[in-house]
């Protein structure tokens, strides 16, 4: 077994190889296998596992890479996000990607898979169409659609049939894979200190640039690790932080909250590997299905998501009781629209509930984080004197 | 700056106002005449149902827009923003928002009535999922029926997603319209009235595709929103749209054999020298304005992609009484909006070279990300494609504070004199422009 400073040392060099080179290793290891970059939130990547795909989340250049050709594509009042994506693309980091799929969040990823298209990056560029409808029978059908356009978009390239026995097996790795995840969270919620959301963040965004099986294996020593006592308890409150589900935040900014004085207890940082709530139906005669009925059913919450009949704010309040936390921080992207959109009401519910929060909006290579320590430090500090 | 005055006006143009005035005073007066009232939106709007019904639509996008060219908006965006809402999102939800912090007063002074049914249709655009979600929080305990319009991400429209949209119809949003309204779906109805739809398409697309003569008798961006399409979206289906359509249609040929220009606010455009292809939407604060730093330079658009959001109608849909809710479906999924890039280049590249411009020009709206991200990809490929001078501005719907007078007109006449240059020189060497 690693030791654990090994393991948190791989998963951070891992979640910042914008060359996703262990992922194109593990391809270049046999010929029918590809690679499909996925945007947040959230694909069914179990489908892409079982037609011998692999899955790479591509969340943003982050502040690793400097952007230049990126800025010419979009104009200043449009997220960082995409611009970094295309710097990416221009650069060549995402050249022996067979496709790409660009989940339907908003406007912004939506138009990226156009360009995509009209630059002809990769085999196929599917703009990844979640039914906003939720009636099994009109939007789990519609759902089904996708994603067997998706699997036809993977034969024309490998040949490879995805049989039911196959995306049984998927479903089976990535249950365990988001199990793992939350019994990662469940530790975290009592001991927090045991790993920081920093090392949390590193952890769960290697496994989405490398397959399942060997992402579990790393999950499972670090709940075998974590479950023993590891740091110290500091005089720290509780957040939730919400707001970063596509664009994501620098480390710094995830440091500087912690710094500041706040447990992150729970967070939307890799909100898509943990998209779905509970198992899915690993033993089914129609997996397919069981992915819909999955996501109509199980699905969490986020702003990029319609909600009426199921508010996001009255969830967030949920999410904040039940991880007993202290307080809120809406943490999004300048100028994503879905996010900054919900704010108000997000807020008012928060009130309405006696949850104290605070925002700020960031870019992904944002480098001052001066103001937002001192922020969160204010927070933290009015919290435990007023508590 | 002079004041501006009074706009010169045709009989079409008086015929709109009217129809306009009678349509927002109904529905002043709807819960008294005991109308039904339904919230949606235009890109992909389904008015010929609602109206089957019997129901008044409103357009939150519409009053946004009338509050802005009536220099309200900046207010109501404010008190948007007092609430908690971002400077950095759509600025027509944050004045839809603040009109109703405000009493709801529309465009006319009149109170607009509250919902019966909030229809989110989204077409083309997440926002209004958004806006929708705020909406439903504003009016609690109002129905909200949710129709799910596919995007076009192949380029095409699939059956599937018509049969997904038909039975969004069938199972959501009909029942709902019937249970507000009181009255049974009535499928001859909503034929005979897309009878009159296809009858006012015909005419529509006949009067912006005059703009393919030269010179141009209509302005097919300016006065496409400002009179040719706007009737649209509210009187669809009706037989006040046909006799709308119908006259403005017969004023377009009269132009046409007087060999006449388009019509501004100042009178008839005399000299058009350049002719342009536009892309994103207007800015409605600066509206005149706008449009004058144009007319006063002879610039005439002559196609647009920002008068396709209520659909691409030059491409050959037309609501089809023999399938009306299949109709509906293609409709709502055809917007210009709705399209994917590739699709979109190639209608700006069609326009380009079927109306012989002479440029094309983006508008870039601060608020719309469905319309501004990728349009920089977009200019490349048309500049690629049709080898005509491109040309790029920013302002934004409805929030003056984006609204840069001096900037705008600087860039436009930068702009204009490279169109002048091109003029020369592909003269000087033989070529014809365009
Ligand atoms: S950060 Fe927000 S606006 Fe930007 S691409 Fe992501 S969801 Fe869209
Ligand atoms: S983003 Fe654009 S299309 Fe969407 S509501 Fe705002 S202005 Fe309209």
């Amino acid at each position: 077994m690693k030791s654990f400073d090994t393991i948190l040392k791989e998963c951070e060099a891992l979640s910042f190889d914008l060359n996703f080179t262990h992922a194109k290793k593990w391809k270049a290891e046999k010929s029918d296998r590809i690679l499909v970059g996925y945007l947040p939130i959230y694909v069914p990547r179990e489908i892409i596992h079982a037609a011998n795909g692999l899955p790479v989340g591509i969340m943003g250049s982050g502040d690793r890479k400097q952007i230049i050709k990126g800025d010419a594509y979009y104009q200043s009042y449009i997220c960082h996000f995409p611009r970094g994506i295309i710097e990416l693309a221009l650069d060549k980091n995402l050249d022996n990607f067979d496709g790409f799929m660009f989940p339907a969040i908003c406007d912004c990823v939506r138009n990226l898979s156009g360009m995509f298209k009209l630059s002809q990056k990769g085999k196929f560029q599917r703009y990844f169409d979640y039914p906003q409808n939720f009636e099994p029978q009109t939007g789990g059908v519609f759902y089904i659609q996708e994603m067997e356009k998706v699997m036809e978009d993977m034969y024309a390239i490998n040949k490879i049939k995805v049989t039911d026995e196959k995306l049984n097996k998927a479903i089976k790795l990535y249950n365990k894979n988001r199990k793992l995840i939350e019994a990662i969270y469940a530790i975290r919620q009592q001991y927090p200190w045991r790993l920081s959301a920093v090392e949390t963040y590193h952890i769960l965004r290697a496994g989405i640039v490398i397959p399942v099986e060997e992402h579990n294996e790393i999950l499972s020593q670090v709940v075998e690790y974590i479950s023993n006592e590891r740091g110290e308890p500091m005089d720290n409150i509780r957040v939730v932080v919400s707001g970063s589900f596509c664009e994501q935040p620098p480390v710094g900014l995830i440091k500087s909250i912690e710094m500041a004085g706040c447990y992150i207890v729970d967070d939307d940082f890799m909100l898509g590997s943990r998209w779905i709530q509970g198992d899915i139906n690993e033993n089914s005669n129609s997996p397919l299905s069981a992915l819909s009925s999955a996501y109509i059913n199980q699905s969490t919450f986020s702003s990029a998501y319609y909600d009426v009949g199921n508010p996001k704010g009255k969830r967030l309040v949920d999410l904040a009781q039940k991880r007993n936390a202290d307080g809120v921080i809406f943490s999004a992207a300048s100028f994503c629209d879905p996010a900054l959109l919900d704010r108000p009401e997000m807020q008012k519910e928060c009130d309405a509930a006696g949850i104290p929060h605070i925002n700020f909006q960031f870019h992904e290579n944002t480098g001052q984080f001066k103001v937002i320590k001192e922020q969160a430090g204010t927070f933290s500090d009015s919290i435990k004197l007023w508590a | 700056m002079a004041a501006p005055t009074e706009a010169i006006k045709e009989k079409s143009m008086i015929l709109q106002k009217d129809m306009l005035a009678k349509q927002f005073h109904d529905l002043s007066k709807a819960k008294e005449l005991g109308k039904k009232v339904v919230y949606t939106f235009v890109p992909g709007n389904i008015t010929e149902l609602i109206l089957s019904f019997d129901m008044l639509p409103v357009y939150p996008e519409i009053n946004a827009l009338q509050s802005g060219m009536r220099k309200k908006s900046a207010s109501f965006i404010k008190d948007a923003e007092k609430i908690g809402f971002s400077e950095d999102v759509c600025t027509y939800v944050k004045c839809d928002i603040g009109m109703m912090l405000n009493g709801n007063i529309g465009p006319t002074g009149e109170k607009l009535p509250s919902p019966d049914l909030l229809l989110l249709s989204y077409t083309g655009c997440f926002t209004f999922l958004k806006w929708f979600e705020n909406l439903e929080r504003l009016y609690p305990g109002v129905p909200v029926a949710m129709l799910h319009t596919p995007y076009q991400e192949d380029g095409q429209i699939t059956k599937d997603q018509i049969d997904y949209m038909v039975k969004q119809l069938k199972e959501d949003v009909i029942p709902k319209m019937e249970k507000v309204s009181g009255k049974k779906y009535d499928p001859a109805r909503l034929s005979e009235m897309m009878k009159n739809s296809a009858k006012a398409e015909d005419l529509l697309v006949k009067v912006l595709e005059s703009a393919k003569n030269v010179p141009t008798p209509i302005d097919a961006y300016f006065a496409g929103v400002y009179y040719i399409g706007p009737i649209f979206t509210a009187f669809r289906g009706t037989t006040a749209a046909v006799e709308y359509y119908t006259e403005l249609w017969n004023e377009v040929q009269e132009r046409m054999r007087l060999g006449l220009g388009p019509v501004t606010p100042e009178g008839e455009i005399k000299e058009q020298k350049f002719r342009l292809v536009m892309e994103g939407p207007p800015n409605w604060t600066n509206f005149r304005e706008f449009w004058k730093i144009f007319y006063d330079m002879g610039a005439v658009i002559v196609a647009s992609s920002y008068t396709k959001v209520g659909g691409v109608y030059d491409l050959g849909f037309r609501h089809d009484p023999t399938e009306p809710l299949e109709s509906l479906a293609k409709y709502c999924m055809g917007c210009y909006t709705n399209m994917n890039l590739p699709q979109r280049v190639g209608l700006i590249e069609k326009y380009v070279k079927e109306y012989k411009a002479d440029g094309f020009l983006i508008n870039s709206i601060k608020s719309c990300n469905s319309f501004s991200a990728g349009q920089l990809m977009i200019m490349r490929e048309i500049e690629q494609r049709c080898g005509v001078p491109v040309g790029f501005i920013e302002s934004d719907l409805v929030d003056p504070r984006y609204f840069s007078y001096a900037n705008i007109k600087n860039r436009l006449e930068s702009y204009f004199q490279m169109l002048e240059q091109r003029k020369i020189i592909l003269k000087r060497d033989g070529i014809e422009a365009g």
